[in-house]
């Protein structure tokens, strides 16, 4: 069919309002994943398209629902924070402490200054570790090979330092309900250290190759736009937020685990495009590093578990010394520990944006009912209003700059 | 009606007329709101008490008890740094509440959440369909009657 091309020259920059020439063109439904390489995970897209804009999106998600939630009700508390690993797999130790904390503000239990900070630094390595994931993947996805492997590079690195703690890489659960699994190794500091020295300078080799780079800025700079009054009717949060210039950070705003100790800034920029998140996650990465480094030089000294009987395992010596003991740990080994009646909503601000705990208990050792409201849930159900009128190719960069984790969605 | 230790509170205050029992508990407000005004004290907790946020939306399921379900709404005020809770109780026959997705939008996949696990009806929702289950999966798995496995005979 002959038809009329006119070329001109095109506008990287502001390709998402590209004007409609035709009208009259028919409209195409397109089916975008479940296994699209971009939906970093099983996320379907139908997409009504009109040449290449988009006229509406409507994601079908529920392909990895796994009935964590029911899950809950079957387990112990304590067994149950294996479940919170899996919820986000790319932030499994800020599930870990938003349920602890759930659950301890339930139990009334103060936790040691030492597994605070602890706790803080693991959660930042877990922050850089899934900016890192975003990072070398959002590139993949708009076509910076090599930004892939250097990101997971340093990631390795990260994984490292957990796997010395726990054996494990990912799912850790080192974060227990009443302080840490173990207290940490040998040598694990140091390793931190050394890790965390050297990562600024990792980060300035990506601004290197990302920041100033024509085509990174065509094609994100102006891209993704969704006003400030729908993100927060719909439920945005995170970093999504505070590129729109929202300056909220439950770690400032409501501070736990002794955030409040800490000498950090929130990155806030206003542009509210794609370009703007991708600055404002590689300035959270620099105060992440910030906020490890002075976790590990002030680290104080002493308990790495809550002083409650009854909740926490007795040492093994004293177990075989005291009666006590031994009772305390036949009943949490049988039965768990009972957990006051009383409901609680725990908010942290997870790699992603607010993650928030909601934990019923009867009195009983179980959780009676335990909602996880994942960021990524909120994030995602801006698609239809960000996606509309845009581009096809600069949806899978909207996407990419949501930072959605499907496990986190579906649950 | 409120208890002394929510007096001075603004929020609870605001919307006093419609609470049926309120309680501070560990730092965290709850407020109970008859079904039937839900939609109303929502608006005007957004529009006048600076809610503009609807954090989570959830409920839990009483059963045996009557009324079997709490439908739980948690909400955000990024100007007042502050969090509230509501609660709904609606019966386990037939159940069903108004929708707040006129209030805030968010609240629409929120509200398919517990329509699909726990078969609550939202009147006046847009799309009210399953959300995490296929379309065609039969009963509402968390529902306290619904079995953790076990095969169908």
């Amino acid at each position: 069919m002959a038809s009329s091309f006119t070329l001109t020259e095109p506008d990287l920059a502001n390709s998402a309002a590209a004007p409609v020439t035709n009208t009259s063109s028919r409209r195409m439904i397109l089916n975008m994943g479940p296994q699209h390489p971009s939906t970093h995970g099983v996320l379907r897209l139908e997409l009504e398209l009109e040449g290449e804009i988009i006229r509406s999106a409507k994601p079908d998600i529920g392909y990895l629902h796994t009935g964590i939630e029911k899950e809950f009700e079957v387990k112990n508390y304590q067994q149950a924070v294996t479940l919170t690993d899996r919820i986000d797999y790319l932030a499994p130790l800020s599930n870990n402490l938003c349920y602890s904390l759930a659950v301890e503000k339930l139990l009334g239990i103060e936790i040691p200054a030492m597994a605070q900070w602890t706790r803080v630094m693991l959660v930042e390595l877990t922050r850089l570790n899934s900016h890192l994931v975003w990072l070398g993947t959002h590139a993949l996805d708009i076509g910076a090979m090599s930004m892939f492997l250097y990101c997971m590079r340093e990631r390795e690195d990260i994984l490292r330092i957990f796997e010395m703690y726990s054996g494990q890489r990912m799912m850790t659960s080192y974060i227990r309900i009443g302080g840490l699994a173990l207290a940490p190794p040998r040598g694990w500091h140091n390793r931190i250290e050394s890790f965390i020295n050297g990562f600024p300078s990792k980060i300035d080799e990506y601004e290197e190759l990302l920041t100033n780079n024509r085509i990174w800025i065509g094609r994100t700079k102006g891209v993704g736009f969704i006003s400030v009054e729908d993100m927060l009717d719909l439920g945005v949060t995170g970093p999504m937020l505070r590129a729109a210039g929202v300056n909220w950070d439950t770690r400032k705003q409501a501070p736990y685990s002794s955030y409040e100790k800490f000498d950090f800034t929130v990155p806030v920029r206003t542009e509210n495009d794609v370009y703007a998140r991708y600055l404002v996650r590689i300035e959270e990465m620099r105060q992440s590093a910030k906020i490890v480094k002075q976790a590990l030089e002030g680290m104080p000294e002493g308990a790495f578990q809550a002083d409650a009987p009854g909740i926490i395992l007795p040492e093994r010596e004293k177990m075989k010394t005291q009666m006590e003991s031994l009772i305390y740990h036949f009943k949490i080994v049988t039965e768990g520990f009972r957990v006051p009646e009383g409901e609680v909503y725990q908010v942290i601000e997870s790699p992603r944006g607010e993650l928030g705990y909601y934990v019923v208990s009867d009195g009983t050792a179980k959780p009676y009912r335990v909602h996880i409201h994942g960021p990524s849930f909120g994030n995602l159900q801006s698609i239809p209003t960000l996606a509309k009128g845009s581009m096809i190719s600069d949806v899978i960069a909207s996407m990419g700059s949501m930072d959605f984790v499907l496990g986190d969605t579906d649950r | 009606m409120l208890p002394e230790n929510l007096q001075d509170n603004k929020a609870a205050r605001l919307v006093e007329d419609s609470v049926l029992n309120a309680k501070l508990d560990r730092g965290e407000v709850t407020l109970e709101i008859a079904p039937g005004n839900i939609v109303d004290v929502c608006r005007r907790l957004k529009h006048e008490g600076g809610f503009i946020r609807l954090s989570d939306l959830t409920a839990v399921d009483r059963f045996p008890e009557e009324p079997r379900f709490e439908i739980i709404y948690h909400l955000h005020s990024l100007e007042h740094n502050e969090r509230l809770r509501l609660r709904c109780r609606i019966s386990g026959t037939g159940p069903a509440i108004d929708s707040v997705t006129e209030v805030w939008r968010s609240a629409n996949w929120y509200e398919r959440e517990v329509f699909d696990l726990f078969g609550v009806t939202f009147h006046n929702h847009p799309e009210l369909d399953r959300i995490l289950l296929p379309a065609d999966w039969e009963g509402h798995p968390l529902r306290k009657d619904y079995p953790i496995t076990g095969t169908r005979v």
